[in-house]
């Protein structure tokens, strides 16, 4: 399941930033190891942001995004308190969701 | 022979940089640029996943003892995290013992959950109990950020360490005959492109130093000071030092010595 | 509609995001995402990628903006990403021509998430990155060389 996400989020201006930075080896399938077996491919294919219960981001993600991913996007509306949910899920099937208030 | 090796070493280890043509040239005119990337990634160091399990894993109860660190005494006092490793390493009186970080988790590690040091000495980087001691490294670093360095040197035993750290730096060793002074004893040298601090001086070693333990973004990895050293040995083609050995810790407190005033820059974010 | 989220509930990760999320209640039913777009992140091309999107061949905007450093110091965390101030931008994708496949992410923006994401990706060697949005249903672009100093498999 992974371990946990960090998502920061904060409002200024009626406009809510998020920053969120994931757990996730993204390895691509075509690195070899030290021992020169391939590394099997394994990465988050898709990512979903919801605002409360809105959906304010939804992504579809290569193996090419870095390990550790970052992601940062704004939207309008969001107030101190409310709640920012994030959802992955990799290419394994595996899924994690983690949540923040805004600040 | 011999010099004729560390030529060609050192050479290839100066021209290495994937693909591109002419370093020399392009290292000058992308000074600037590199630091606009490295500020562009600062936000959002992923050092902070790490620091984030290291939080858990210092409150979370386990080994024989079933029980947490967060009665562990960094030199602050029991429990205290906030500014401990911008004091370290120091001598500890309850072990008698000059102690970094690592070391020091190792023994609160031993007489507050009854883990045994070789779990952590034996193991690898990046594995079990060592992985462990990085999330633990990230979690405490993270709370000296923007600290002064600031490490006690009026006990002996420091005074002591100090000096053998100091002879550690500039010993040759190794089929290269390298000390640690031939890549890190010049004012301005590079290798990949990499600024290497002359850590002999007060602003290299803050520098140096003040940016360790960090998130390597080269292989996603975050390296404690212990890694850092251990990967110098290797880089050394010497003998690595064994895990929290004197010389290690001596080298450590040669190195903040030396930095002491400047500032903490942990976790680093390195390439 | 209803057949096409059963479709889409058949296959692979899909599937599983879509349960995950109609139990975690982010979406009600009936109401489908789009499959991951393996025909898109499979090409290798810049252009199979943008047919693939279904892009054509897009207009340069100036008013779309690639984000990232002149120069990467390495390739395995280039920072990159999208600014645009065209009207309804509704998706924004990253596109890294000479990678092994040119497409990094697409973002689906619903009203009132602005037209400016951020990420990192892992490049090879030195490249165009291209920002490609749409915008009231048309596709516009611009890319930026992005100089890596050491590929992203490097140690
Ligand atoms: C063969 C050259 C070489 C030798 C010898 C060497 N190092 Fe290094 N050192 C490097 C390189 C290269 C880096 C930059 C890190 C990297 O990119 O891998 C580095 C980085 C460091 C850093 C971090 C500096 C920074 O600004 O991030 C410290 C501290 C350090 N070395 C200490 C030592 C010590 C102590 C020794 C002796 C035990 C030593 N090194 C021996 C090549 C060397």
């Amino acid at each position: 399941m992974g371990n946990p996400m960090k998502i920061r989020a904060a409002s200024k201006d009626g406009v809510t930033e998020v920053k969120v930075l994931i757990s996730h080896e993204m390895e691509t399938g075509q690195r070899k190891d030290s021992a020169g077996a391939v590394v099997p491919a394994w990465w988050i294919k898709e990512l979903t942001a919801k605002h409360n219960d809105k959906i304010v981001l939804t992504s579809e993600i290569g193996s090419s995004v870095s390990k550790n991913p970052y992601l940062a996007f704004k939207f309008k509306g969001g107030a101190k308190g409310d709640k920012i949910v994030v959802t992955w899920v990799d290419n394994k099937g595996d899924t994690r969701t983690d949540e923040a208030a805004i600040a | 022979m011999r010099h004729k090796n560390k030529f060609v070493l050192l050479a290839s280890l100066l021209a290495v940089a994937g693909g591109v043509g002419s370093n020399v040239a392009l290292a000058d005119q992308s000074t600037d640029a590199i630091a606009k990337y490295r500020e562009m990634i600062a936000d959002g160091n992923p050092s902070e996943l790490f620091a984030a399990q290291g939080e858990d894993l210092w409150k979370t109860k386990r080994g024989p003892k079933n029980a947490s660190l967060e009665k562990c005494d960094l030199g602050l006092g029991a429990g205290v995290v906030k500014g401990a490793s911008a004091k370290l390493p120091r001598f500890f009186k309850d072990t008698g013992k000059v102690q970094d970080l690592e070391i020091r988790l190792m023994t609160c590690m031993e007489t507050l959950q009854g883990i045994d040091p070789k779990t952590v000495v034996n193991e690898q980087f990046l594995k079990g109990e060592r992985e462990k001691m990085a999330a633990l490294v990230a979690y405490i670093v993270t709370e000296s950020n923007g600290d002064k360095i600031n490490i006690d040197m009026k006990p002996a035993e420091m005074k002591k360490m100090y000096e053998l750290g100091k002879m550690a730096f500039f010993y040759r060793s190794g089929p290269m005959d390298f000390a640690c002074s031939t890549c890190h004893g010049d004012t301005d040298k590079r290798i990949r492109l990499q600024d290497l601090p002359d850590l002999r001086s007060h602003k290299g070693a803050a520098a140096g130093w003040g940016s360790w333990p960090a998130y390597r973004v080269s292989n996603g990895q975050f390296w404690t000071m212990q890694h850092r050293l251990n990967d110098c040995y290797r880089q050394q083609r010497t003998a690595e030092p064994i895990y929290g050995s004197d010389v290690t810790i001596a080298l450590s407190v040669y190195l903040a010595a030396t930095a002491k005033g400047g500032t903490v820059l942990t976790p680093g974010l390195k390439r | 509609m209803n057949n096409q989220r059963r479709n889409v509930l058949k296959t692979g990760s899909g599937a599983a995001l879509l349960s995950v999320l109609a139990s975690a209640g982010i979406i009600a039913p009936g109401m489908a995402l789009a499959e991951w777009n393996k025909a898109a992140f499979d090409a290798k091309s810049m252009a199979d990628t943008l047919k693939a999107l279904g892009a054509g061949a897009p207009a340069d905007s100036k008013d779309v903006q690639v984000t990232g450093p002149d120069i990467a110091e390495n390739g395995a965390v280039v920072p990159v990403g999208v600014t645009s101030t065209l009207p309804n931008v509704t998706m924004v994708a990253i596109l890294i021509e000479k990678n092994p496949s040119a497409l990094a992410a697409s973002f689906n923006l619903p009203a009132g998430t602005e037209a400016n994401v951020q990420t990192r990706v892992k490049m090879g060697q030195t490249s165009n990155v291209y920002a490609l949005v749409k915008s009231d249903g048309k596709f516009f672009m611009a890319n930026k060389e992005i100089k890596v100093t050491l590929g992203g498999c490097g140690g």
